[in-house]
């Protein structure tokens, strides 16, 4: 009967959210592809692919904090001041070489996450107040930074603007550092011991606790992780833009938190997977850059977003309810 | 005899693999405080669960004033009459007494449908008058005692027009003067013709109050008679009253050296100077009914909680953890009672959970987890106890509970601890884990690990133990040789409050 182990194995697969997400990415695309051949050329893909290198950062920093059942709404602030901070030191000091930039958006972001992180383990102030507070600061900073400037093009050097375009093996530097920065975070959740804390903490602090792991650090490091890592995309951000603005990247965390939630990351921690995340963000990125193919103005990007985080959101919770109604049933059965 | 007011009959309830009442009956009457009396996991809470319409029984009848009784939730058996007072109130503290009374059956006004809070204010006034408690209807509750909230909580059901009064440990965070108060309640309460169902481990409270009593033992209806026909040493009969011809592996212990000395060990509000001596090859058996602050001790030790007095000694070495890494890198294992809560992470797979104490281990510098070795590890300690699962990559939260507590059990085996704490490790488990369990606590006896074993069934405790503290009520009252022990002088520890007094035993 192959028609049925088949269809057993649809079943199967699509019980992973990942493979269900991107089933549902191709059902999408064809539609769009059918109204706009171009849309799957080279050319868009690419765009698409280095529109959404910026957000599969953050969103992966944003990640380990829901993991531990936590959330960072300061990621869009930790950009702004970063971008702006590396933005001016450019601007001072035009020859600097574009990756220390990149590096000393991490160093500041490290620390801005790394305030987070102390607030929320050894304040034991809850994740959302903290950021909540911590979203204000940063973007006031920002302001205090600049003077309430901005950064123009030409106040820029050209290897700054022109690192994340610049194209290795025929891949731009910007999606190169995305992949890397994947590819280090896939590891880290695999084969390290605090990656594996992370879950513990997230999916039952009590159990984690009696068993020794520093529930603390764990807090901290999620931070600090996602603070580097905005640390890094506020870098990239300015140049790619060419320009450091000081409402940069408002709202953002709303796009990281709908890349987790879309990727089937469990709000409740504990549960969830880079992989997920990284298609998430694809998806979020095909939606958006799709609103103008089907005619729809860029005034709804908002809109539909807001939309598909419910959605996922109520695809998680129904599906994680059948699963504990099996659970029952096995157990009485 | 008069009417009873309620009649329960033949009442079974089945949980998977577990029958927590098996045929059960009850009779209580108008003006009548009957004890329910049994040791923890006779079937008390299931009972009262049943009663106030939180579970549903799998067969049986109840009848109340003659009429049968079928709940199928709360507000169903409030309305019939039957309302419960939780050990743990459950209260709204930022509301006032009033509006923590009529909460869920609130006044309206008949006409205008707006919420009455004039006569409710009255009605809970009146209430309070009647009951001669000086509380004030407008307080916040967060701004009463705990023995206030007792009372509110009663209240509550007198505006409920309660027949049936459920009061589940209800003195167990009172002082005695406030027991006093209870009690002038209660009996109040019985001339106006309730009927209360009173639970407590204290038999000076049952002899004081009481009118009549119900033994339940394993689920089953053990006995009933008059308060005032009968003495301490009949009803501990009826709480026991099992030959203990339960299997136990048998154990020669080869009891070695000193491994860890407990002194005065208190903490504030859990329990209070704890003594003792633990030794290698040894198993201690540690006992008490509810509240006596066994698992306390045993964190305590382990390092989850503080102590506030005390010392201890490990290997003649002064020994205070900070916290479970400490203890676990001092050769400490605690399987926690609550396998759910505390013991697992039902989201992480068998192999993640058994590997998650020893990860550091199984690091290369602490940093990179070794699958193969991890795997290696698993299987053989996951092997060594049996786990029945699909594979070691499956989540915990799809196992069964006898599974899930080998799993727990092959997680700590991995430590090689030398002291084990294992907290009530066969609750709610079949009987063929159960037994394995035993057999795997024996094993680690004769390899010379040093084992406190908490449980609260006592042929457990007799036929496992080499020696048994007794704790009631967070104090120590005995430590005895098992070979003497019976379990009734066990259990008359376990519910005698002993004086404090410079004891040197």
């Amino acid at each position: 009967m192959p028609d049925l182990s088949f269809s057993s194995f649809v079943k199967k697969a699509l019980a992973r959210r990942e493979a269900a997400l991107t089933l549902l990415l191709v059902v999408l695309l064809v539609p769009i592809s059918i109204r706009s051949p171009q849309f799957l050329s080279a050319k868009n893909i690419s765009t698409i692919l280095n529109d959404m290198a910026i957000l599969s950062i953050v969103a992966i920093g944003e990640f380990y904090v829901i993991l531990a059942n936590g959330i960072d709404l300061s990621v869009g602030s930790i950009i702004a001041f970063t971008g702006m901070a590396t933005g001016m030191i450019n601007e001072a000091n035009p020859t600097v070489s574009p990756l220390l930039l990149l590096l000393a958006g991490m160093g500041i972001g490290m620390v801005m996450g790394l305030f987070n992180g102390v607030l929320v383990a050894y304040g034991k102030i809850p994740p959302i107040i903290t950021t909540l507070g911590t979203v204000n600061i940063y973007r006031g900073l920002t302001f205090l930074l600049s003077g309430g400037t901005w950064v123009t093009a030409h106040e820029m050097s050209k290897t700054y603007i022109d690192f994340p375009r610049n194209t290795f093996l025929g891949v731009s530097n910007l999606l190169w550092i995305a992949i890397l920065v994947i590819a280090v975070f896939y590891y880290f959740s695999r084969y390290t011991r605090t990656g594996r804390e992370v879950y513990a903490i997230g999916g039952n602090p009590t159990a984690a606790k009696f068993v020794g792991v520093n529930e603390n650090r764990v807090r901290v490091v999620v931070f600090l992780i996602s603070g580097t890592l905005c640390g890094l995309a506020g870098a990239l951000w300015t140049a790619r833009y060419a320009s450091a603005v000081n409402e940069m990247a408002t709202g953002f965390e709303m796009q990281a938190v709908a890349a987790c939630v879309l990727g089937g990351v469990n709000f409740a921690g504990g549960s969830g997977g880079i992989i997920g995340v990284v298609i998430g963000t694809l998806f979020l990125g095909v939606v958006t850059n799709a609103l103008p193919v089907i005619y729809l103005s860029v005034f709804w990007q908002t809109f539909v977003q807001g939309l598909i985080i419910l959605i996922a959101l109520t695809l998680n919770t129904i599906s994680d309810q059948r699963k504990t109604k099996k659970l029952l049933a096995q157990r009485r059965g | 005899m008069q009417q009873a007011l309620l009649e329960v009959q033949h009442v079974t309830k089945v949980f998977p693999g577990i029958r927590a009442l098996d045929d059960v009956h009850l009779s209580l009457r108008r003006g009548e405080v009957h004890a329910l009396i049994g040791e923890n996991g006779a079937g008390k809470s299931t009972l009262v669960k049943i009663l106030t319409g939180v579970y549903f029984p799998t067969s049986g009848s109840m009848t109340l004033d003659g009429k049968k009784i079928s709940f199928k939730n709360a507000i169903d058996a409030q309305q019939a009459g039957i309302v419960a007072i939780h050990q743990e109130a459950s209260m709204f503290p930022e509301l006032s007494v009033t509006e923590n009374i009529y909460m869920g059956h609130h006044l309206r006004n008949p006409k205008t449908k707006k919420l009455d809070w004039k006569t409710m204010y009255e009605r809970t006034q009146g209430l309070l008058l009647r009951m001669q408690l000086d509380i004030n209807p407008d307080s916040l509750v967060k701004n009463l005692s705990v023995a206030q909230r007792h009372m509110v909580e009663i209240v509550k059901a007198l505006s409920l027009d309660a027949d049936l009064v459920i009061m589940d440990e209800p003195t167990s965070a009172l002082t005695g003067r406030e027991v006093d108060d209870l009690f002038r309640i209660v009996r109040s309460l019985k001339e106006e013709g309730k009927a209360i169902l009173f639970i407590s481990h204290k038999f000076e409270e049952i002899f004081e109050i009481c009118d009549y009593y119900t033994v339940f033992r394993d689920g089953q209806y053990i006995g009933e008679g008059k308060v005032a026909e009968s003495d301490e040493d009949t009803i501990i009969n009826m709480m026991i009253g099992r030959s203990i011809d339960q299997m136990y592996p048998h154990h020669e212990p080869k009891i070695g050296k000193k491994i860890l000395e407990v002194k005065h060990l208190s903490q504030l509000g859990a329990f209070k100077d704890i003594s003792f001596d633990l030794h290698e090859g040894e198993i201690l058996g540690l006992f008490g009914l509810v509240g006596a602050g066994r698992s306390e001790v045993v964190r305590t030790i382990f390092g989850i909680d503080k102590a506030s007095e005390g010392t201890m000694h490990l290997l003649g070495k002064p020994f205070m953890p900070k916290g479970a890494i400490d203890s676990m890198r001092k050769g400490i294992a605690l399987v926690p009672e609550d396998r759910q809560r505390q013991g697992l992470v039902l989201k992480m797979s068998l192999t993640h959970n058994i590997s998650l104490p020893v990860l550091t281990n199984l690091c290369w510098k602490g940093l990179v987890t070794n699958k193969k070795t991890e795997a290696k590890y698993v299987q053989e300690h996951g092997d060594q106890m049996e786990i029945k699962s699909a594979g070691y990559h499956v989540d915990a939260e799809t196992l069964s509970g006898g599974n899930q507590q080998k799993v727990v059990l092959a997680k700590w085996i991995g430590t090689n601890p030398k002291i084990l704490i294992l907290d009530e490790p066969t609750k709610g488990i079949d009987v063929a884990t159960k037994a394995a369990v035993h057999e795997f606590v024996c094993e680690m006896a004769d390899k010379g690990v040093a084992v406190i074993l908490i449980s609260s069934e006592l042929p457990e405790i007799l036929g496992m133990s080499d020696r048994i503290v007794v704790m009631h009520e967070g104090y120590q009252t005995a430590i005895l040789d098992a070979k003497e022990a019976t379990a009734e002088s066990v259990m008359r520890y376990a519910i005698t409050t002993v004086q404090m007094e410079a004891s040197n035993a």
